[in-house]
Protein backbone atom coordinates (compact mmCIF):
# COMPACT_ATOMS: atom_id res chain seq x y z
CA UNK A 1 0.00 0.00 0.00
CA UNK A 2 1.33 3.90 -0.66
CA UNK A 3 0.41 6.68 1.52
CA UNK A 4 0.71 10.20 1.49
CA UNK A 5 1.12 11.26 5.10
CA UNK A 6 2.36 15.05 6.03
CA UNK A 7 3.57 15.56 2.17
CA UNK A 8 5.95 12.47 2.60
CA UNK A 9 5.46 9.44 0.74
CA UNK A 10 5.12 5.82 2.46
CA UNK A 11 5.20 2.36 1.59
CA UNK A 12 3.83 -0.27 4.01
CA UNK A 13 2.54 -3.91 3.96
CA UNK A 14 -0.25 -4.34 6.17
CA UNK A 15 -3.21 -6.73 6.52
CA UNK A 16 -6.13 -5.54 4.83
CA UNK A 17 -7.80 -5.13 7.99
CA UNK A 18 -5.33 -2.39 9.61
CA UNK A 19 -7.06 0.71 10.38
CA UNK A 20 -5.64 3.89 9.45
CA UNK A 21 -4.48 4.36 13.06
CA UNK A 22 -2.57 1.19 13.12
CA UNK A 23 -1.00 1.56 9.99
CA UNK A 24 0.48 4.98 11.62
CA UNK A 25 1.59 3.79 14.71
CA UNK A 26 2.53 0.43 13.91
CA UNK A 27 4.04 -0.06 10.36
CA UNK A 28 5.07 3.97 10.05
CA UNK A 29 6.33 4.58 13.49
CA UNK A 30 4.22 7.55 13.30
CA UNK A 31 3.16 7.04 17.06
CA UNK A 32 1.95 11.01 17.49
CA UNK A 33 -1.59 9.51 16.91
CA UNK A 34 -2.84 7.94 19.87
CA UNK A 35 -5.00 4.70 20.71
CA UNK A 36 -7.63 5.23 23.15
CA UNK A 37 -10.63 3.95 22.52
CA UNK A 38 -10.64 2.50 19.30
CA UNK A 39 -14.07 2.92 18.36
CA UNK A 40 -14.00 6.63 17.71
CA UNK A 41 -15.19 7.34 21.05
CA UNK A 42 -12.15 9.18 22.59
CA UNK A 43 -10.76 11.80 19.44
CA UNK A 44 -7.26 10.79 20.62
CA UNK A 45 -6.27 9.47 17.17
CA UNK A 46 -8.02 12.50 15.22
CA UNK A 47 -5.90 13.17 12.09
CA UNK A 48 -6.59 15.60 9.34
CA UNK A 49 -7.59 13.48 5.62
CA UNK A 50 -7.59 15.88 2.62
CA UNK A 51 -8.07 18.67 5.55
CA UNK A 52 -10.78 17.34 7.68
CA UNK A 53 -10.55 16.29 10.82
CA UNK A 54 -11.89 12.12 10.89
CA UNK A 55 -11.30 9.18 13.56
CA UNK A 56 -8.01 6.82 12.18
CA UNK A 57 -9.30 4.12 14.30
CA UNK A 58 -12.55 3.81 12.47
CA UNK A 59 -11.07 3.94 9.03
CA UNK A 60 -9.35 1.05 7.10
CA UNK A 61 -5.62 2.46 6.07
CA UNK A 62 -6.45 0.62 2.52
CA UNK A 63 -9.41 3.36 1.78
CA UNK A 64 -6.71 5.94 2.10
CA UNK A 65 -3.93 5.49 -0.36
CA UNK A 66 -5.70 8.24 -2.68
CA UNK A 67 -5.46 10.92 -0.02
CA UNK A 68 -3.58 13.81 1.54
CA UNK A 69 -2.91 12.67 5.35
CA UNK A 70 -1.73 15.03 7.72
CA UNK A 71 -0.53 14.11 11.67
CA UNK A 72 0.27 15.61 14.56
CA UNK A 73 4.01 15.04 13.18
CA UNK A 74 3.14 17.31 10.24
CA UNK A 75 1.90 20.19 11.85
CA UNK A 76 4.99 21.56 13.19
CA UNK A 77 8.19 20.93 14.76
CA UNK A 78 9.96 21.32 18.63
CA UNK A 79 11.84 24.32 17.03
CA UNK A 80 8.50 25.04 15.02
CA UNK A 81 5.40 24.81 17.03
CA UNK A 82 1.91 25.09 15.11
CA UNK A 83 0.03 28.12 16.99
CA UNK A 84 -2.33 25.76 18.23
CA UNK A 85 0.97 23.76 19.93
CA UNK A 86 2.24 26.82 21.17
CA UNK A 87 -1.09 27.89 22.58
CA UNK A 88 -1.48 24.17 23.90
CA UNK A 89 2.30 24.61 26.20
CA UNK A 90 1.55 28.44 26.98
CA UNK A 91 -2.36 28.00 28.52
CA UNK A 92 -1.34 24.68 29.78
CA UNK A 93 -4.12 22.81 27.93
CA UNK A 94 -3.29 19.08 29.09
CA UNK A 95 -1.97 17.24 31.97
CA UNK A 96 -0.77 13.78 31.22
CA UNK A 97 -0.60 14.62 27.33
CA UNK A 98 -2.28 11.80 25.40
CA UNK A 99 -5.38 13.09 24.51
CA UNK A 100 -3.50 15.93 23.03
CA UNK A 101 -2.06 15.66 19.22
CA UNK A 102 -5.82 14.34 18.81
CA UNK A 103 -7.24 17.60 20.64
CA UNK A 104 -5.08 19.72 18.43
CA UNK A 105 -5.60 17.88 15.38
CA UNK A 106 -9.46 18.11 15.70
CA UNK A 107 -8.78 21.95 16.62
CA UNK A 108 -6.64 22.68 13.75
CA UNK A 109 -9.87 20.85 11.36
CA UNK A 110 -12.96 22.53 13.47
CA UNK A 111 -11.03 26.13 13.18
CA UNK A 112 -11.29 25.21 9.10
CA UNK A 113 -15.21 24.16 9.68
CA UNK A 114 -15.84 27.82 11.57
CA UNK A 115 -14.22 28.98 8.72
CA UNK A 116 -16.47 27.65 6.43
CA UNK A 117 -19.17 29.03 7.84
CA UNK A 118 -20.63 25.27 9.15
CA UNK A 119 -23.17 25.89 11.74
CA UNK A 120 -23.10 23.66 15.32
CA UNK A 121 -25.52 22.34 17.45
CA UNK A 122 -25.69 25.11 19.98
CA UNK A 123 -25.86 27.59 16.74
CA UNK A 124 -28.61 29.91 17.20
CA UNK A 125 -28.82 30.77 13.94
CA UNK A 126 -27.68 28.47 11.34
CA UNK A 127 -26.37 31.10 9.16
CA UNK A 128 -24.30 33.13 11.36
CA UNK A 129 -23.04 32.05 14.44
CA UNK A 130 -20.65 33.99 16.79
CA UNK A 131 -17.77 32.24 17.74
CA UNK A 132 -18.55 31.71 21.44
CA UNK A 133 -16.73 29.12 24.19
CA UNK A 134 -20.11 27.34 23.90
CA UNK A 135 -19.53 26.65 19.99
CA UNK A 136 -15.61 25.53 21.04
CA UNK A 137 -17.03 23.16 23.71
CA UNK A 138 -19.71 21.78 21.44
CA UNK A 139 -17.49 21.42 18.44
CA UNK A 140 -14.93 19.59 20.44
CA UNK A 141 -16.84 17.36 22.42
CA UNK A 142 -15.29 14.42 19.93
CA UNK A 143 -12.14 14.81 21.95
CA UNK A 144 -12.12 13.75 25.61
CA UNK A 145 -9.57 14.73 27.60
CA UNK A 146 -9.28 11.92 31.21
CA UNK A 147 -7.65 15.11 33.07
CA UNK A 148 -10.08 17.09 32.65
CA UNK A 149 -8.28 19.85 31.08
CA UNK A 150 -10.83 21.34 29.25
CA UNK A 151 -10.81 24.97 30.22
CA UNK A 152 -7.43 25.62 29.31
CA UNK A 153 -8.12 23.42 26.12
CA UNK A 154 -11.03 26.13 25.23
CA UNK A 155 -8.49 29.42 26.55
CA UNK A 156 -5.57 27.67 23.82
CA UNK A 157 -8.46 27.09 21.09
CA UNK A 158 -9.78 30.76 21.75
CA UNK A 159 -6.43 32.46 21.81
CA UNK A 160 -5.89 30.68 18.09
CA UNK A 161 -9.48 31.58 16.52
CA UNK A 162 -9.39 35.37 17.81
CA UNK A 163 -5.70 35.86 16.49
CA UNK A 164 -6.76 34.17 13.22
CA UNK A 165 -10.03 36.55 13.20
CA UNK A 166 -7.75 39.58 13.81
CA UNK A 167 -5.20 38.64 10.93
CA UNK A 168 -8.12 38.34 8.62
CA UNK A 169 -10.04 41.63 9.96
CA UNK B 1 -11.56 -8.41 13.12
CA UNK B 2 -11.96 -11.49 10.98
CA UNK B 3 -10.56 -11.25 8.24
CA UNK B 4 -12.39 -10.20 4.87
CA UNK B 5 -11.64 -10.26 0.99
CA UNK B 6 -11.91 -6.68 0.02
CA UNK B 7 -12.83 -4.52 -3.53
CA UNK B 8 -12.86 -1.30 -4.59
CA UNK B 9 -16.16 -0.21 -6.88
CA UNK B 10 -15.49 1.82 -9.68
CA UNK B 11 -19.50 2.30 -10.06
CA UNK B 12 -22.72 2.24 -8.78
CA UNK B 13 -23.27 -1.13 -11.34
CA UNK B 14 -20.33 -2.76 -10.01
CA UNK B 15 -21.00 -2.29 -6.47
CA UNK B 16 -24.07 -3.72 -6.59
CA UNK B 17 -23.10 -6.77 -8.93
CA UNK B 18 -20.15 -7.28 -6.00
CA UNK B 19 -22.32 -6.44 -3.26
CA UNK B 20 -24.82 -9.92 -4.17
CA UNK B 21 -22.15 -12.16 -3.06
CA UNK B 22 -22.63 -14.11 0.28
CA UNK B 23 -21.58 -12.53 3.35
CA UNK B 24 -20.93 -9.37 1.64
CA UNK B 25 -21.42 -5.72 3.04
CA UNK B 26 -20.80 -2.10 1.17
CA UNK B 27 -18.46 0.21 3.18
CA UNK B 28 -18.35 3.86 2.52
CA UNK B 29 -17.62 6.00 5.82
CA UNK B 30 -17.12 2.80 7.78
CA UNK B 31 -17.75 4.49 11.36
CA UNK B 32 -20.65 1.87 12.84
CA UNK B 33 -19.39 -0.64 10.19
CA UNK B 34 -15.99 -1.29 11.48
CA UNK B 35 -16.72 -0.37 15.22
CA UNK B 36 -18.95 -3.74 14.73
CA UNK B 37 -16.41 -5.86 12.96
CA UNK B 38 -13.54 -4.76 15.72
CA UNK B 39 -16.55 -6.48 18.29
CA UNK B 40 -17.22 -9.16 15.73
CA UNK B 41 -20.78 -8.66 16.14
CA UNK B 42 -20.17 -8.10 12.34
CA UNK B 43 -18.34 -10.22 10.27
CA UNK B 44 -18.04 -9.80 6.74
CA UNK B 45 -16.41 -12.57 4.39
CA UNK B 46 -15.99 -9.27 1.99
CA UNK B 47 -16.13 -5.47 1.91
CA UNK B 48 -16.98 -3.57 -1.17
CA UNK B 49 -15.86 0.13 -0.61
CA UNK B 50 -18.07 2.26 -2.31
CA UNK B 51 -16.78 5.51 -0.83
CA UNK B 52 -15.12 6.78 -4.37
CA UNK B 53 -18.62 6.30 -6.37
CA UNK B 54 -19.60 9.97 -7.68
CA UNK B 55 -23.23 9.84 -5.36
CA UNK B 56 -21.64 13.03 -3.59
CA UNK B 57 -24.28 15.79 -4.88
CA UNK B 58 -27.02 17.63 -3.27
CA UNK B 59 -28.97 18.76 -5.97
CA UNK B 60 -32.52 20.43 -6.53
CA UNK B 61 -34.68 18.51 -8.50
CA UNK B 62 -38.36 19.59 -10.05
CA UNK B 63 -40.91 20.08 -7.69
CA UNK B 64 -38.76 22.02 -5.41
CA UNK B 65 -37.36 19.21 -3.61
CA UNK B 66 -33.74 18.10 -3.25
CA UNK B 67 -31.66 15.26 -3.74
CA UNK B 68 -28.86 14.19 -1.79
CA UNK B 69 -25.97 11.88 -2.90
CA UNK B 70 -25.77 8.33 -0.64
CA UNK B 71 -22.01 9.25 0.12
CA UNK B 72 -22.92 13.00 1.33
CA UNK B 73 -20.74 13.25 4.55
CA UNK B 74 -23.11 13.97 7.37
CA UNK B 75 -20.92 17.75 8.02
CA UNK B 76 -21.54 18.71 4.22
CA UNK B 77 -25.35 17.82 4.56
CA UNK B 78 -25.63 19.77 7.34
CA UNK B 79 -23.70 22.71 6.07
CA UNK B 80 -25.02 22.98 2.89
CA UNK B 81 -26.97 26.13 1.99
CA UNK B 82 -30.32 24.31 0.72
CA UNK B 83 -30.89 22.23 3.70
CA UNK B 84 -29.80 25.27 5.92
CA UNK B 85 -32.32 27.07 4.26
CA UNK B 86 -35.28 24.90 3.76
CA UNK B 87 -34.77 22.03 5.83
CA UNK B 88 -33.87 23.33 9.24
CA UNK B 89 -35.05 20.24 10.70
CA UNK B 90 -32.54 18.16 9.02
CA UNK B 91 -29.55 20.13 9.67
CA UNK B 92 -30.07 20.32 13.30
CA UNK B 93 -31.17 16.91 13.36
CA UNK B 94 -27.73 16.26 11.85
CA UNK B 95 -25.52 18.65 14.37
CA UNK B 96 -27.15 16.82 17.29
CA UNK B 97 -25.58 13.31 16.33
CA UNK B 98 -21.75 12.23 16.94
CA UNK B 99 -18.84 14.23 16.68
CA UNK B 100 -17.42 16.46 14.34
CA UNK B 101 -14.83 13.96 13.13
CA UNK B 102 -17.92 10.91 12.83
CA UNK B 103 -19.78 13.27 11.19
CA UNK B 104 -16.73 14.50 8.75
CA UNK B 105 -16.58 10.36 7.65
CA UNK B 106 -20.36 9.34 8.50
CA UNK B 107 -22.36 9.06 5.00
CA UNK B 108 -26.33 9.75 4.43
CA UNK B 109 -26.43 6.06 3.47
CA UNK B 110 -24.87 4.60 6.49
CA UNK B 111 -26.67 7.13 8.59
CA UNK B 112 -29.93 5.56 7.50
CA UNK B 113 -28.55 1.93 8.26
CA UNK B 114 -26.78 2.31 11.48
CA UNK B 115 -27.31 -0.19 14.08
CA UNK B 116 -28.71 -0.14 17.27
CA UNK B 117 -26.91 0.74 20.20
CA UNK B 118 -28.74 -1.54 22.80
CA UNK B 119 -25.99 -2.47 25.09
CA UNK B 120 -26.84 -6.38 25.05
CA UNK B 121 -26.55 -6.66 20.77
CA UNK B 122 -22.97 -4.81 21.24
CA UNK B 123 -22.20 -7.47 24.05
CA UNK B 124 -21.31 -10.76 22.54
CA UNK B 125 -22.51 -12.58 25.97
CA UNK B 126 -25.39 -11.90 25.97
CA UNK B 127 -28.26 -13.10 24.43
CA UNK B 128 -29.54 -10.97 21.95
CA UNK B 129 -32.04 -11.62 19.26
CA UNK B 130 -31.02 -9.31 16.91
CA UNK B 131 -27.02 -10.42 16.77
CA UNK B 132 -28.20 -13.92 16.89
CA UNK B 133 -31.49 -14.59 16.02
CA UNK B 134 -33.33 -16.96 18.28
CA UNK B 135 -30.57 -16.43 21.36
CA UNK B 136 -33.35 -14.59 23.22
CA UNK B 137 -33.21 -11.15 24.83
CA UNK B 138 -31.19 -9.65 27.74
CA UNK B 139 -32.17 -6.16 27.27
CA UNK B 140 -35.81 -6.58 28.42
CA UNK B 141 -35.29 -7.90 32.25
CA UNK B 142 -31.53 -5.89 31.99
CA UNK B 143 -30.16 -2.37 31.74
CA UNK B 144 -33.03 -0.69 29.57
CA UNK B 145 -32.91 2.83 30.09
CA UNK B 146 -31.87 3.79 26.44
CA UNK B 147 -34.38 1.26 24.83
CA UNK B 148 -37.86 1.04 22.95
CA UNK B 149 -40.76 1.80 24.76
CA UNK B 150 -42.77 1.70 20.89
CA UNK B 151 -43.04 -0.43 18.68
CA UNK B 152 -41.50 -3.39 20.78
CA UNK B 153 -41.49 -7.34 20.05
CA UNK B 154 -40.67 -10.54 22.77
CA UNK B 155 -37.65 -10.70 21.07
CA UNK B 156 -36.62 -7.13 20.73
CA UNK B 157 -36.79 -3.69 22.43
CA UNK B 158 -34.10 -2.16 20.44
CA UNK B 159 -34.36 1.55 19.15
CA UNK B 160 -32.96 3.29 16.47
CA UNK B 161 -30.02 5.09 16.91
CA UNK B 162 -29.80 7.55 14.26
CA UNK B 163 -30.91 11.39 14.42
CA UNK B 164 -31.10 12.20 10.85
CA UNK B 165 -33.30 9.40 9.55
CA UNK B 166 -36.11 10.95 11.97
CA UNK B 167 -35.74 14.28 10.70
CA UNK B 168 -36.35 12.27 7.39
CA UNK B 169 -39.56 10.59 8.30
CA UNK B 170 -40.42 14.23 9.04
CA UNK B 171 -39.95 15.23 5.90
CA UNK B 172 -41.20 12.16 4.00
CA UNK B 173 -38.04 11.23 2.40
CA UNK B 174 -38.05 8.53 -0.09
CA UNK B 175 -34.62 6.39 -0.33
CA UNK B 176 -33.71 5.61 -4.18
CA UNK B 177 -31.76 2.65 -4.43
CA UNK B 178 -30.05 0.09 -7.12
CA UNK B 179 -30.70 -3.57 -7.08
CA UNK B 180 -29.17 -6.60 -8.74
CA UNK B 181 -30.66 -6.64 -12.19
CA UNK B 182 -30.28 -2.68 -12.77
CA UNK B 183 -33.88 -2.53 -11.20
CA UNK B 184 -33.83 1.51 -9.28
CA UNK B 185 -36.62 1.42 -6.42
CA UNK B 186 -38.35 4.06 -4.71
CA UNK B 187 -39.37 3.10 -0.87
CA UNK B 188 -40.60 6.02 0.88
CA UNK B 189 -39.28 6.38 4.46
CA UNK B 190 -42.26 4.72 5.76
CA UNK B 191 -42.00 1.96 4.23
CA UNK B 192 -37.79 1.75 4.94
CA UNK B 193 -37.88 0.46 8.19
CA UNK B 194 -39.19 -2.93 9.83
CA UNK B 195 -40.79 -3.52 12.98
CA UNK B 196 -38.90 -6.42 15.26
CA UNK B 197 -41.90 -8.80 15.52
CA UNK B 198 -39.98 -12.22 15.29
CA UNK B 199 -36.79 -11.35 13.27
CA UNK B 200 -35.17 -8.24 14.68
CA UNK B 201 -32.02 -9.04 12.69
CA UNK B 202 -34.34 -7.56 9.65
CA UNK B 203 -34.74 -4.15 9.70
CA UNK B 204 -35.09 -2.76 6.46
CA UNK B 205 -36.49 -3.07 2.84
CA UNK B 206 -33.23 -3.31 1.18
CA UNK B 207 -32.32 -6.49 -0.82
CA UNK B 208 -29.01 -8.65 -0.68
CA UNK B 209 -26.82 -6.26 -2.64
CA UNK B 210 -29.15 -3.84 -3.08
CA UNK B 211 -27.30 -0.22 -2.79
CA UNK B 212 -28.62 3.15 -1.62
CA UNK B 213 -27.91 5.73 -4.52
CA UNK B 214 -29.72 8.55 -3.08
CA UNK B 215 -32.27 10.06 -0.56
CA UNK B 216 -35.06 12.68 -1.74
CA UNK B 217 -37.07 15.13 -0.03
CA UNK B 218 -40.30 16.89 -1.54
CA UNK B 219 -40.55 20.59 -1.31
CA UNK B 220 -39.90 21.45 2.32
CA UNK B 221 -43.62 21.91 3.87
CA UNK B 222 -44.49 24.98 4.90
CA UNK B 223 -43.99 25.98 8.50
CA UNK B 224 -41.47 25.85 11.49
CA UNK B 225 -38.95 23.32 11.80
CA UNK B 226 -36.84 22.11 14.98
CA UNK B 227 -35.21 19.01 16.14
CA UNK B 228 -35.40 19.00 20.19
CA UNK B 229 -33.23 16.09 21.55
CA UNK B 230 -33.01 15.19 25.15
CA UNK B 231 -29.99 12.85 26.26
CA UNK B 232 -28.02 12.04 29.29
CA UNK B 233 -24.99 14.50 28.12
CA UNK B 234 -25.26 18.03 26.20
CA UNK B 235 -23.41 16.89 23.38
CA UNK B 236 -22.39 13.32 21.54
CA UNK B 237 -24.68 11.29 22.94
CA UNK B 238 -27.70 9.10 21.78
CA UNK B 239 -31.42 10.14 22.65
CA UNK B 240 -33.34 9.35 25.03
CA UNK B 241 -35.98 10.94 22.99
CA UNK B 242 -36.03 12.96 20.47
CA UNK B 243 -39.29 14.84 18.35
CA UNK B 244 -38.28 16.38 14.53
CA UNK B 245 -41.20 18.89 14.54
CA UNK B 246 -42.66 20.68 11.59
CA UNK B 247 -45.77 22.89 12.47
CA UNK B 248 -47.86 25.45 10.27
CA UNK B 249 -50.35 28.05 12.12
CA UNK B 250 -53.15 29.87 10.28
CA UNK B 251 -55.37 32.41 11.64
CA UNK B 252 -54.84 31.11 14.95
CA UNK B 253 -55.29 27.19 13.89
CA UNK B 254 -52.87 24.59 13.61
CA UNK B 255 -52.71 24.46 9.29
CA UNK B 256 -50.19 21.03 9.68
CA UNK B 257 -48.36 19.22 12.10
CA UNK B 258 -45.17 16.55 11.18
CA UNK B 259 -43.83 14.93 13.61
CA UNK B 260 -41.44 11.91 14.44
CA UNK B 261 -39.75 10.99 17.25
CA UNK B 262 -36.34 9.45 18.07
CA UNK B 263 -35.20 7.12 21.01
CA UNK B 264 -38.57 5.73 21.22
CA UNK B 265 -39.17 2.57 19.17
CA UNK B 266 -36.96 0.51 16.21
CA UNK B 267 -37.27 2.99 13.80
CA UNK B 268 -37.71 6.69 13.43
CA UNK B 269 -41.71 6.61 14.49
CA UNK B 270 -44.17 8.55 13.22
CA UNK B 271 -47.81 8.62 14.09
CA UNK B 272 -50.30 10.42 12.34
CA UNK B 273 -52.94 9.80 14.24
CA UNK B 274 -50.83 12.82 16.86
CA UNK B 275 -50.85 15.12 13.77
CA UNK B 276 -54.52 14.59 13.06
CA UNK B 277 -55.23 15.53 16.63
CA UNK B 278 -53.93 18.63 15.80
CA UNK B 279 -54.68 20.00 12.82
CA UNK B 280 -57.50 22.21 12.35
CA UNK B 281 -57.50 23.18 15.85
CA UNK B 282 -55.96 26.00 18.46
CA UNK B 283 -53.23 25.09 20.02
CA UNK B 284 -53.22 24.55 23.62
CA UNK B 285 -51.23 22.72 26.05
CA UNK B 286 -54.50 20.59 26.45
CA UNK B 287 -54.71 19.87 23.12
CA UNK B 288 -50.73 18.96 23.35
CA UNK B 289 -51.60 16.72 26.12
CA UNK B 290 -54.50 14.98 23.67
CA UNK B 291 -51.70 14.53 20.69
CA UNK B 292 -49.06 12.76 23.67
CA UNK B 293 -52.44 10.36 24.92
CA UNK B 294 -52.31 9.60 21.27
CA UNK B 295 -48.87 8.82 20.60
CA UNK B 296 -48.18 6.80 23.60
CA UNK B 297 -51.57 5.14 24.18
CA UNK B 298 -49.69 1.61 23.33
CA UNK B 299 -46.51 2.76 24.91
CA UNK B 300 -44.97 0.04 27.24
CA UNK B 301 -41.80 0.59 29.49
CA UNK B 302 -39.67 -2.31 30.28
CA UNK B 303 -38.29 -0.80 33.94
CA UNK B 304 -35.75 1.23 33.51
CA UNK B 305 -37.06 2.92 30.75
CA UNK B 306 -40.44 3.53 32.06
CA UNK B 307 -39.11 7.24 32.41
CA UNK B 308 -39.68 7.80 28.29
CA UNK B 309 -42.80 7.96 28.56
CA UNK B 310 -43.50 10.88 30.69
CA UNK B 311 -40.27 12.51 29.60
CA UNK B 312 -41.97 11.77 25.97
CA UNK B 313 -44.97 13.55 26.93
CA UNK B 314 -42.96 16.91 28.39
CA UNK B 315 -40.75 16.62 25.00
CA UNK B 316 -43.45 16.51 22.96
CA UNK B 317 -45.89 19.48 24.95
CA UNK B 318 -42.63 21.38 24.85
CA UNK B 319 -41.78 21.23 21.11
CA UNK B 320 -45.42 21.82 20.43
CA UNK B 321 -45.15 25.10 22.34
CA UNK B 322 -42.04 26.17 20.77
CA UNK B 323 -43.20 25.31 17.17
CA UNK B 324 -46.54 27.66 17.68
CA UNK B 325 -45.56 30.20 19.53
Amino acid sequence: MQFTINGQPYQAEADIRTSLLDLLREHLSLTGSKKGCDHGQCGACTVLVNGRRINACLTLAVMHQDDDIVTIEGLGTPDKLHPLQAAFVKHDGFQCGYCTPGQICSAVGMLDEVQKGWPSHVSADLHDADFTDDEIRERMSGNICRCSAYPNIVDAIREVADTKAEASA
Amino acid sequence: MKLFDYAKADSAETAVREGAGRDTKFIAGGTNLLDLMKLQIETPARLVDISRLPLNDIEEIDGGGVRIGALVPNSDLAAHPIIRDRYEVLSRALLAGASGQLRNKASTGGNLLQRTRCYYFYETAARCNKRVPGSGCDAKDGFNRILAVLGTSEACIATHPSDMAVAMRALDATIVTLGQDGEKRRIAIGDFYRLPGDTPDVENALRPGELITHIELPAPPAGKQTYRKVRDRASYAFALVSVAGIVAVKDGKIASARLAFGGLGPMPWRDEGVERVLVGQAPSDALFGEAADVLLREARGFGSNDFKIPLTRRTLVATLRELTA
